[in-house]
């Protein structure tokens, strides 16, 4: 039903403060506009969403109306090590919706080349 | 015998079509109207005071209008998408750091956009979304800091189409 994308850099060295870019794809009714047909389309917006590193939240937004249809939000993160991702959203309707990457983190003494 | 050339015909035939397909497109477009004529009426919304906005997160606590930035189109032709994206000027360490990020709205039915929760572990207090406004407002972002002291930084932003009527 619902789907997402995540956009990071290809490389992340431990250390990094990296860009996550993550777009939802969401209707995020707002509960005011009324469809063709003229029925009130009833509120469903994203109640929030966490993203989880390492068995923390190191990021939650709590969307409301005024949060555009299909949202993408941008943050930044600083990387430990490699681990899971985990993103985690439920709307009104109680619809869970969830995404899984596994990040790589090059461990900051091998991140250069040898010297020659 | 009066003959119809053929320019004249054919400049005949394209009149009486395009009258035919004017009513047509009308009656629908009058069918539509009685439909979206009931869209949300906005009459009643009114601008709300920058205290009216800030004052269900700061009771006490020290606001400043510094050391935050916020990035918005001074004109956004289409109140539905509207890309937004704020800055705080923070070490995000430990000691010191953004905790939580307001987005609020001038006019919106709803005052509060969005709401985000920062820790250290972030690294940069920067983020990116896209709201929705539903008409020429001014929008706040208002971060708390861990030290439980606010900052804020505000845009004027007008809106050529609103996003809380659907027939534009």
């Amino acid at each position: 039903m619902t789907a997402a994308r995540l956009q990071i850099p290809p490389r992340i060295v431990e250390g990094d403060v990296f860009k996550l870019r993550l777009l939802v794809q969401h209707p995020m009714d707002s509960g005011f506009l009324r469809n063709l047909e003229g029925v009130l389309v009833k509120r469903n917006v994203i109640r929030h969403l966490q993203c989880i590193y390492h068995d923390k939240e190191v990021f939650r937004v709590e969307p409301t109306t005024g949060t555009a249809a299909n949202p993408l939000f941008e943050f930044y993160l600083r990387a430990t090590t490699s681990g899971e991702l985990y993103f985690r959203w439920v709307d009104d309707k109680g619809y869970i919706g969830e995404l899984r990457h596994n990040l790589v983190v090059i461990p900051a003494n091998q991140s250069s080349a040898p010297k020659s | 015998m009066y003959l119809l050339s053929r320019r004249d015909w054919l400049r005949r035939f394209s009149l009486s079509t395009a009258g035919l397909w004017a009513g047509s497109i009308g009656l629908s477009k009058a069918q539509d109207m009685s439909v979206l004529g009931r869209v949300q009426d906005l009459s009643d919304a009114r601008l709300r005071t920058f205290d009216e906005m800030v004052s269900p997160y700061v009771v006490r606590q020290q606001l400043k209008n510094e050391g935050m930035s916020l990035t918005l189109p001074l004109l956004a032709d289409n109140g539905h998408l509207v890309p937004l994206s704020l800055k705080v000027d923070s070490p995000m360490t430990e000691e010191s750091h953004v905790t939580h990020v307001y987005v609020l709205s001038q006019l919106n039915p709803a005052p509060l956009m969005a709401m985000f929760v920062l820790g250290p572990w972030n690294g940069k207090a920067e983020l990116s979304m896209r709201v929705r406004l539903s008409g020429t407002q001014m929008v706040v972002a208002l971060a708390r800091m861990s030290d439980g002291n606010f900052r804020y930084a505000s845009r004027q932003v007008s809106v050529t189409e609103a996003a809380c009527v659907d027939n534009g």
